[in-house]
Formats: C-alpha cells, structure tokens, sequence
C-alpha cells in the first residue's frame, strides 16, 4: 500500500484534508461595547449570536512532512499560514481532517513573551524547565543559550526583566530558548525576521543543525530570501488552500510570480 | 465529582471528503503505520499525571520567580514579604481593637483576628491568583508545551510560600499578645496542609473557568469578599450562630464552610483561649473531605479541558 519513497522516509507531520474555523469574539455589528448587547449575548446562551462570526482559515490542506526537512510556508497575509502552524503546535483544533505529529511540536511565535516581570535569566531558567529539561540541563546549557542570543553583547541585559527589552531582544532570547533543545518538530513564526543580520546567520545554521538531529523545521515568514536560504521545500497557501508543494525555489519563484502580476 | 473519562480529544472527525479527499486515505494510513500522534491530544489522565510530577522543578522554580519578583520594584525589596501581613494585621487591629474596641466575646481578640485574617488570606490570594494562573501566563501557554495545571499549581505553591512569611509575622503577633507556644501548635501544620490542598483544587477550578471566561476575573472580589464574612474571620462563627435564629440547613452550611473550617483549626492550633468546644463536629474530617473533594475533582475538572488553554 505504500510506495518506494515513503517507505524509506519518516513523516513527522501529516496533515490530512485539515479545515480550521475559528469564532471571533466581538465581531459584527452590534460590538461588545454595548450593554445591551452584552445582556443579549448572556441571555441567548446561543454560541452563533450576532457579535461572533467565523473564519474558515484553512480550507483542506493536506500534506506529509519527513524527517530533516525545512519547510516553508509562504502566502499572502491573511492567507492561512499561522492559523495552520497553531494546527500543527496542537494551539488549535481542526475541524475537519487531523493532523498527526511524531512527539510534541514547539511553536515559536514573536509574539509569545515569556514572562515579563521576570529577568531574562529566570525566564531562560523556567522556559528549560517548562520543555522538560532537567535543572543540570538547563544549567549546562544556560551560558550556551544566553551567548546564541547576544544578549549580554551590548551589557548585561539579561539580569533586566524582559519587559524591558526590545521587541527583537525579546524574540532572539526566546528563539535561542526554544532551540536549546532539539526537537523532532519545530514550528518558527517569523523570528527569524526579527534579529539583526548576524543573529539570522546563527538562527539560519542553528536551523540546519537541528535538522540534522533528525528534527523538521516549519518557517512561516515573509521574506522570500529566508524561505529560499533556510528552506529546502515550500508550502504555498492562498485563502486556505494549499496552491502549490514542492522544492522551495520553484514555489517561492511561482509565488512572486503572482504577487508581481497583482 | 466529575469522573475521568479515557475517551480521545473531542476533534470531530469526519472520514476523509474534503478536497484532500483522493490521497487522504493514504496520509492517515501513513500517519498510523508510523505512530503518529494526533496533535493537542489531550492525554490520559495517569500519564498526564506523570508529565505533571516531571515538571516538578519547573513548577518549585516558578513559584520562586514569581514569589521574588513580586517586590523587585520595591526598594525595601523582600523586607515587603514579612511587613504586608504585619501592616494588614496593624490595619485591622486599628479599626476592630482600637477604634471600635470590638471584642464579640472572644478573649484574645486580636490574635484571633489575625490569624483568620492571614488564614483567609491564604485562601483567596490562592483563588484569585488560580483565576489568573492561565489567562495571565498566555505567553508561556501559548509558546511552550508543558501540562497547563503545572501553572496554578505553581500559584498555589507560591502562595503557601507567602504564607510561610506572614507565619513568621503571625508569631511574632503572638508573642506580642501573651500567646505562648505550645505542642499544639504542630497541629496547624496538617491544618494548613489540607488548607493547601483545598486552595489548589479550587485554582484548578478557576484557572478552567476564568480561560474560557475571563469575566470571572471581575467577579471574583465580590464572590470572595461574600465567602469571607461567612467564614468568621472577624467574628466568631459559633457565637453568632448561638444568637441566631436560622434555619438549621443554613447553620449547617455556615459550620461545614472549608474556609471557616481551616481557619478555626488554626485557631484552635495557636491560641490556647480558642478550645475544641468551639470547633464544629467531625472538624478533621470534614477538613480532609473539602481538601480532597477540591484537589482530586479540581484536578480532573481542570485536566478535562486541557487541550483548550491557550487556543483562540
């Protein structure tokens, strides 16, 4: 029932014919301002009432991703892309079709601050933690992660609680946190748009690096030189659906081919 | 009590008719023939449990952080642990001892005070602390992969920390007061274990409720600030009850209140004045039950949603 190519290689992701809707709060006309809206909202008990509205983000994307791989997924905004890779993380439930995954997948998305009351050093500490590292782990590798984020480049910044950091510091000390431990699937949202050039050159063969130990690396961004520097196969998604699948340089050269004729 | 139920997640799952319908067949067949997991599966309770007890050192640790970063902004930094209770305790000794010179029959009225007011405290420092314990820390639910209940558990432990300073507080009021210590005073510590236990339950609770509905944030000071005058804080629950002419299910519910219950055992604990008569019947055990109602079908309550936190 197989073929030859399966046969020898792992899958690490299935999606199967996924369709995602997702119920947006507060959306519509009559707006979560309103008293009386709100009153109606709780006397309807009805899950469909005006003021919610559904999206169908993703429309039956199916595919299969292998162990050692660095797929990209491009796509115009709004197309689906981010809503997928939450699919993938476990954050969202299909609605239709499954996607199964080989072990836990980590998602990595520059908006997901870690703690930030606390110093980057305990936010370095408690994220080892929170993946399931052990106390010695996360202190072997403690120096290594806070070094792979640069950090403490430009002073020590990591004793400041991570409310005070930049957008970027923020994303390149949790990128480095995530990618401290190697996962057989890692999902990035962005981050690697974030840092300055020589971060990216590190994130870039950090990336290579945890495909080797056999893991495989989802890349949503919207720089066509990442997708094409970092990836080795592209997924492009438009409205949901899934356009184009194959080696990245030929999906992302289609890709803007589209965008130029608009 | 809610039951376990070992069922798979609630992912509708429809056989393959979508558009991926014509090689669909094969992908789920490529998935199982590999053991593939379906993702943000929810797993079963035993094994949820063991993910939880591997997380124990994350869990201790964000207790820690969170206890220590609460006064980092302060200048008199950690001094604050140990002079927020005392000033409390300072607070309610001005209005109720000195200025409305309440004694509502009860001989050592302030330490009697005090310690249901650091009791009670603990209690709803817990709930509403477990009120935030997912919607606060989206962040990290939404970034990392780690069982959801290691975080109120993590609040309640952080609150059992703050405790053991306004413990140290505590005493020294007592001292103050003519208080001595005595042998009986080892019983607060399975008093305030069960109370542990209890609190921990209850967060689980919440933590569910408040991440679906976050309005329950709003309407927590109120539902606590009810709970606290049934639960005797500032008065004795049993003197008011002697003069009262309520119906006997309402003394009963006022009796069995867990909140109540904790604090007169610390009482009956710590202050020699405070005897067994004044304590309801069956006190043990109705605080063993409430503890372990709490922890046991909060645990399981907050576990059956777990693969909700975080989403939206």
């Amino acid at each position: 029932m197989a073929d030859a190519q399966t046969e020898e290689r792992v899958p690490t992701v299935v999606a199967d014919g996924v369709h995602i809707t997702y119920t947006v709060q507060g959306a519509g006309r009559a707006g979560r301002g309103g008293a009386t809206a709100a009153l109606g909202r709780i006397l309807s008990r009805d899950r469909t009432a005006p003021g919610t509205r559904t999206v169908h983000a993703v429309k039956g994307v199916s595919f299969a991703a292998h162990k050692g791989e660095a797929i990209g997924l491009i796509g115009s905004n709004g197309s689906g892309k981010s809503t997928l890779l939450k699919a993938i993380a476990g954050l969202l439930p299909t609605n239709e079709g499954r996607i199964y995954t080989r072990g836990q997948p980590s998602l990595l998305g520059v908006n997901a601050a870690l703690m930030g009351d606390l110093t980057g050093e305990r936010n370095v500490i408690l994220g080892g933690l929170a993946m399931g590292m052990s106390r010695e782990e996360v202190k072997e590798r403690y120096q290594e992660i806070v070094d792979f984020s640069g950090i403490n480049e430009k002073g020590d910044f990591i004793s400041l609680p991570m409310r005070t950091y930049s957008s970027g510091m923020g994303a390149r000390l949790r990128f480095s946190i995530a990618a401290a431990k190697s996962h057989e699937v890692l999902l990035i949202d962005e981050a690697l748009a974030t840092g300055d050039a020589s971060f990216q050159r590190r994130s870039r063969e950090r990336i290579s690096e945890l495909r080797e130990e056999a893991g495989t690396v989802f890349l949503v961004s919207h720089s066509n030189s990442t997708i094409r520097q970092t990836c080795d196969r592209a997924i492009w998604l438009e409205a949901g659906r899934l356009l184009k699948d194959g080696p990245a340089g030929e999906v992302v050269d289609a890709y803007e081919a589209h965008t130029r004729k608009k | 009590m809610s039951t376990p139920t070992l069922a798979p997640p609630p992912v509708r799952h429809r056989e393959e008719d979508g558009p991926g319908g014509d090689h669909g067949e094969d992908l789920r067949a490529l998935a199982l023939r590999h053991g593939l997991s379906v993702s943000g599966a929810r797993p079963p309770l035993p094994e949820y449990t063991r993910q939880l007890w591997s997380r124990r050192h994350f869990i201790t640790a964000f207790a820690t952080a969170r206890l220590t970063a609460q006064y980092s902004q302060a200048r008199l930094g950690q001094v604050w642990q140990v002079m927020t209770p005392l000033l409390n305790a300072a607070v309610y000794y001005l209005i109720f001892g000195v200025l409305m010179n309440t004694r509502a029959g009860v001989p050592d009225f302030v330490p009697f005070l005090v310690t249901g007011v650091f009791i009670w405290t603990f209690t709803s420092s817990s709930i509403t602390a477990g009120t935030r314990a997912i919607s606060g820390n989206l962040g990290l639910v939404r970034a990392l992969h780690f069982p959801r209940a290691s975080l109120p558990v993590s609040l309640a432990l952080q609150q059992l920390q703050q405790l053991v300073f306004s413990l140290c507080a505590l005493v020294l009021i007592l001292f103050c007061f003519g208080v001595t210590p005595g042998w009986s005073w080892l019983l607060a510590v399975p008093a305030l274990f069960l109370q542990s236990l209890f609190n921990t339950g209850v967060s689980l609770v919440l933590a569910r409720l408040a991440a679906r509905t976050p309005d329950i944030a709003q309407l927590m000071p109120f539902l606590l600030r009810t709970w606290m005058y049934v639960s005797g804080v500032m008065w004795s629950v049993e003197h008011v009850l002697a003069n009262n002419h309520l119906p006997h299910a309402v003394l009963l519910v006022l009796e069995c209140n867990p909140a109540a219950v904790y604090i007169d055992l610390v009482r009956f604990a710590l202050i020699d004045s405070f005897t067994a008569a004044q304590l309801p019947p069956h006190v043990w055990a109705v605080a063993t039950g409430w503890a372990l109602v709490a922890a046991v079908g909060g645990f399981v309550y907050f576990w059956q949603a777990e693969e909700t936190y975080g989403r939206g």
